[in-house]
């Protein structure tokens, strides 16, 4: 009952906002977005499966029984952290654009709230149309923050991330319903549980059908993340969604991409997986490499961060291909972290582009003079992104690291990427302390740089309203980078699950490599 | 015979509202000539009373005999389906038809002379093309066929003509004629070569007569193959289907718009029906090479240029036009599925379809510039400004006939996609799904211009027409597509049923239209 309460709490109060009086509408969304959040800490709190997985929060109802469509939701430990980071997120951001959004105010907070239920429904869904369903949703109410809130070129990157994602996942679904297809002439009655799927593919099908499958999928997936070379749309409609769109873009529709990979393409089609890995690893690691070299030319800073997410996500795919259990744990805090700090990053920059209009590192510069409580937490997260050791970022991108370094094909997991993956990649860190701390630098340090500001209703510095969005955020990172063996540990058991089918592939995998010479 | 008689029962009841409507249309009373519209509703909301009463008995139809054609349930699921979307679209015509005659009435500049009236006339064609898209589900031969298509399509062009008073409109009820009649010529001569070929006109005897022959000789002999095919290209102008879509375009931009929403589902459901009953000559198993390849060039090249051509247009009903031959193209998925699960999808599709059509039409129609219709995209811009309900009508009928999630279109989709893997048509699907995001370019414009964009100079003059017909349309068409999902099970369970030859479930009609 506590699922369908995540996913009614934001719906309802959506459809009050949007008919409700237009002064009325910040409070009931922040109220309702603060209800969902502590719907969500009670339900975790109530959750049995951390660390020894399994499934909580389970609720159903059919919906189209002679297809084997029902409506099915339940968490395991994962879903369950990412609904939490969903929920905190959104009250965040709801703060967040308290004064920044000042026209059409009930659309903008009835979208976030759609947003909200559209993303917890991806993470609770168990059934494959229940998923593919919010899936899909979460595009209609981010189309509409970047097409009416957006700066300058939002039709064009409203409707770019649309069609790009749309394109994507229309493959994925034809992937999967053939999946489901299999399973019905296999098992004689249609289903779309998705358990049931993931163990009818892993085991049942071939591996070259699992290929198809695999790049069925990918094609929805790695869009969302995005991985290189379908990127291209995320820089741009990162650059143009208003601060709040950026940061639930950044910190949790990302996430539906690597979690898709989590749910479903690791468990549904692992011999394919482990023939792919190399390949899906290289373009992970371009990925960090050409985002970052990007990102250090850049002179728009949200145009930056927007890049840096391109790379960051490149480590998280990185750590799910390495196929073994430190890697997948490396990934799922990535997603995490990544949340919390890029997001930050998003509300910062929101928070300066509100009082001088602009992000051009050529404009403004040396706020440290200017705005100082901004600046400590600009640093603050700048470092947390890089991944300074004790913050969140640290550890997370070390698991990944680590976790492609060793999966050189020994050991009880099909490991097929090895120390050359890892090394290549980890100058990726180096380039994003170079492209993060110039920026810093600029930004922050340096000569007072600044042009004529408009802050409207704002003060110099920020405000107690900005400080409040940002407060927890930087307890999230302090507490993940100190202390982050309470999740690690949490989830342990959704990983096995995970990564059931791969322990038995190991030995044929190591024979390949022995058989084309070694490490990959 | 009288068997017979109460199987059409919902027709006799079409006819007695078209002879109202005949009488009535002519009567010097205004308020009589005015209630033509109620009549239109009454008489549907009888038909579909009467379908219900006809299909609903146990044993009324039989699946054997001489009379009984060959999907004999099918009126189960398209004649409900003919009443609803028929009874929407009465809302869309509103009071339009005739207006200018009828207004110089009212204001006395002149008397009512019966002989150039059309608005009684244009009730008739009206329920008289619907009554033809039901005759047509229940035909048992090819004469009964060709009559039931010939009366679908033959009251249209009329409408087409005395929809406004346009040049444009008599330019393409001639262009539209003048195809039609091409196409019922081909699909005519499609017709004699496959009573050549078997010796029969039923349908039922046909398919004996074809599976036996099929079982002597491996085939089924060219000539029948050849005459289907014809029969097909035929069709493919109901359909607005590839070869014959071409006509799409120019008669729906020059039609009047409320004319327009009846062209994209009557005669298109029609087609769709005919071709379901041409199909079954071919019997349960797989098509001969030459009638699938053909089809599914069709399905390919009527989906992809229905979508490249509508993303290229920047007047709306042009674009609305190719959007439904790309619909075609989908609904082609289905066909070549086979039957069960395949034409039950297609059925599903089109109540999805007519839904979404007809609302963005009734939108479209609810909307006037300087008392013409809105012609170009830009018009729409910044909509919501001032009419917001109908700009969000506009965004929900259009996010339906994309097929987005929960909306009604997607789970049409679905069905049509599931039946096309099922059937091992997994390449087509994937361009039809490709064509689903090219089709997102076009109708997220329709969303995104009234929705999002802010009103230019030329938008600000577009009102709102003052009658509510339209805009009641929009809202029962929106209604359906946002609520029919809830009762998704029951609609394909309808479905099922209409397209077996006894009541079965579903997973039996599933496991027999896969492939050995």
């Amino acid at each position: 009952m506590l699922a369908v309460l995540l996913l009614v709490i934001p719906l309802f109060a959506a459809v009050v906002v949007a008919a409700g009086p237009a002064r009325l509408a910040r409070g009931v969304s922040f109220v309702a977005s603060l209800a969902a959040l502590g719907v969500a800490i009670i339900a975790a709190i109530d959750f049995d499966g951390w660390g020894i997985g399994g499934w909580g929060l389970s609720w159903s109802s059919s919906l189209l029984p002679e297809y084997g469509i029902a409506l099915t939701l339940g968490a395991d430990s994962v879903s369950m952290m990412l609904v939490l980071l969903t929920a905190v997120l959104m009250p965040l951001a709801m703060l967040g654009s308290w004064t920044a959004v000042q026209h059409r105010v009930r659309e903008y907070y009835a979208w976030l709230l759609v947003l909200a239920t559209a993303m917890t429904g991806v993470f609770l869904a168990r059934d494959l149309l229940v998923f593919y369903v919010c899936f899909e949703f979460t595009l209609v109410p981010m189309y509409f923050l970047i097409a009416i809130y957006g700066s300058s070129n939002r039709a064009w990157a409203s409707v770019k991330f649309f069609i790009y994602t749309f394109l994507g996942s229309l493959f994925a679904l034809a992937g999967l319903l053939y999946v489901a297809w299999q399973a019905m002439q296999h098992g004689g009655s249609w289903s779309f549980s998705i358990p049931y799927l993931v163990e009818f593919a892993s085991t049942n099908m071939t591996t070259s059908e699992q290929a198809w499958i695999l790049l069925a999928l990918m094609a929805g997936f790695a869009v969302k993340i995005p991985l290189f070379p379908v990127h291209t749309w995320l820089p741009l409609a990162h650059t143009e969604a208003p601060t709040a769109g950026s940061v639930i873009l950044a910190g949790v529709l990302l996430k539906l991409g690597t979690y898709g990979l989590y749910r479903f393409v690791l468990p549904m089609v692992p011999a394919a997986v482990v023939e792919w890995a190399p390949l899906m690893a290289v373009l992970a690691i371009i990925g960090v490499l050409y985002a970052a070299l990007i990102c250090w030319v850049q002179t728009d800073v949200k145009k930056l961060v927007a890049y840096s997410s391109v790379s960051h996500l490149g480590f998280c795919v990185l750590g799910l291909f390495a196929l073994n259990p430190m890697g997948l744990q490396g990934a799922v805090l990535y997603m995490i972290n990544h949340g919390l700090s890029t997001g930050a990053l998003f509300f910062l920059i929101g928070m300066m582009y509100e009082r001088y209009h602009t992000r051009d590192m050529a404009k403004v510069g040396g706020l440290g003079k200017r705005m100082p409580v901004w600046s400590c937490f600009m640093v603050f997260f700048v470092l947390a992104s890089v991944g300074l050791p004790g913050l969140n970022g640290f550890v997370s991108e070390f698991l990944c690291l680590i976790a492609a370094f060793t999966a050189g094909g020994t050991g009880s997991y099909p490991g097929v990427l090895g120390p050359w993956f890892a090394a290549i990649a980890a100058l990726g860190m180096i380039l994003a302390a170079m492209y993060l701390l110039i920026m810093v630098g600029k930004v922050v340090f340096g000569t007072l740089n600044e042009p004529t500001a408009d802050r409207g209703d704002l003060p110099v510095d920020l405000s107690l309203r900005e400080i409040l969005v940002l407060v927890p955020l930087a307890i999230g990172c302090i507490y993940l980078g100190i202390q982050p063996d309470v999740a690690m540990h949490a989830m342990q058991g959704s990983i096995e699950s995970t990564l059931a089918a791969y322990p038995d592939l190991a030995g044929a995998s190591h024979e390949v490599l022995a058989a084309t010479g070694g490490t990959p | 015979m009288t068997e017979r008689l109460w199987f059409v029962l919902p027709e006799c009841v079409m006819l007695l509202g078209v002879v109202i409507c005949a009488i009535n249309g002519v009567s010097r009373s205004a308020a009589v000539r005015q209630g033509l519209p109620g009549i239109a509703i009454a008489t549907l909301v009888g038909a579909w009373i009467a379908s219900m009463l006809v299909y609903g008995a146990e044993g009324a139809v039989s699946a054997d005999g001489p009379w009984s054609p060959p999907l004999p349930w099918l009126g189960a699921m398209v004649l409900p389906m003919a009443c609803a979307v028929g009874i929407v679209l009465v809302f869309v015509q509103g009071g339009a038809i005739d207006r200018r005659y009828e207004a110089r009435v009212a204001s006395g500049q002149t008397s009512f002379d019966p002989l150039r009236s059309s608005r009684g006339e244009y009730w008739v064609f009206f329920l008289l093309s619907i009554m033809g898209l039901m005759l047509t589900c229940g035909a048992p031969d090819l004469i009964w066929l060709f009559l039931g298509l010939e009366l679908t399509s033959l009251p249209t062009y009329v409408m087409v003509a005395v929809g406004r008073y346009e040049r444009r409109s008599q330019e393409a009820a001639m262009k539209y004629f003048f195809l039609g009649a091409l196409s019922a010529a081909m699909f005519l001569f499609g017709f004699a070569l496959l009573y050549g070929a078997t010796g029969t006109l039923s349908l039922t005897e046909m398919a004996s007569v074809l599976a036996e022959r099929h079982e002597a000789t491996g085939s089924v002999g060219s000539l029948a193959i050849i005459g289907l095919l014809l029969s097909f290209f035929g069709i493919s102008f109901k359909l607005a289907a590839a070869p014959l879509h071409l006509y799409a375009a120019d008669v729906y931009e020059g039609a009047a718009a409320h004319v327009t929403a009846f062209l994209g589902f009557v005669p298109k459901a029609a087609g769709a029906v005919a071709a379901m009953l041409l199909l079954t000559i071919l019997g349960d198993g797989p098509l001969p090479d030459a009638v699938l390849v053909t089809l599914w060039i069709m399905a390919v090249l009527t989906m992809t240029l229905g979508n490249i051509g509508a993303l290229l247009q920047q007047r709306t009903k042009r674009m609305l036009a190719y959007s439904s031959i790309a619909h075609s193209g989908y609904l082609f998925i289905g066909l070549i599925a086979g039957p069960g699960a395949g034409y039950a999808a297609v059925l599903v599709y089109l109540v999805a379809y007519g839904f979404g059509n007809t609302a963005t039409f009734a939108v479209l129609a609810s909307l006037k510039r300087d008392g013409e219709e809105v012609e170009t995209l830009e018009e729409l811009a910044g909509l919501r400004e001032r009419h917001p309900r109908l700009a969000w009508a506009l965004a929900i009928s259009a996010g339906s006939l994309l097929g987005f999630p929960p909306l009604l279109g997607f789970w049409g989709k679905l069905l049509l996609f599931i039946a096309g893997v099922a059937s091992g048509h997994v390449v087509l699907v994937i361009i039809a799904g490709v064509n689903s995001a090219i089709s997102a370019w076009y109708y997220l414009r329709l969303v995104a211009l009234p929705l999002t964009s802010d009103a230019t100079g030329r938008s600000r003059g577009v009102e709102c027409a003052s009658e509510s017909g339209p805009k009641i349309a929009a809202l029962l068409g929106c209604l359906a597509v946002v609520v029919l999902p809830l009762g998704f099970a029951g609609l394909t369970d309808m479905a099922d049923e209409a397209v077996g030859t006894v009541k079965n479930s579903s997973t039996e009609v599933a496991a027999a239209s896969l492939p050995e």
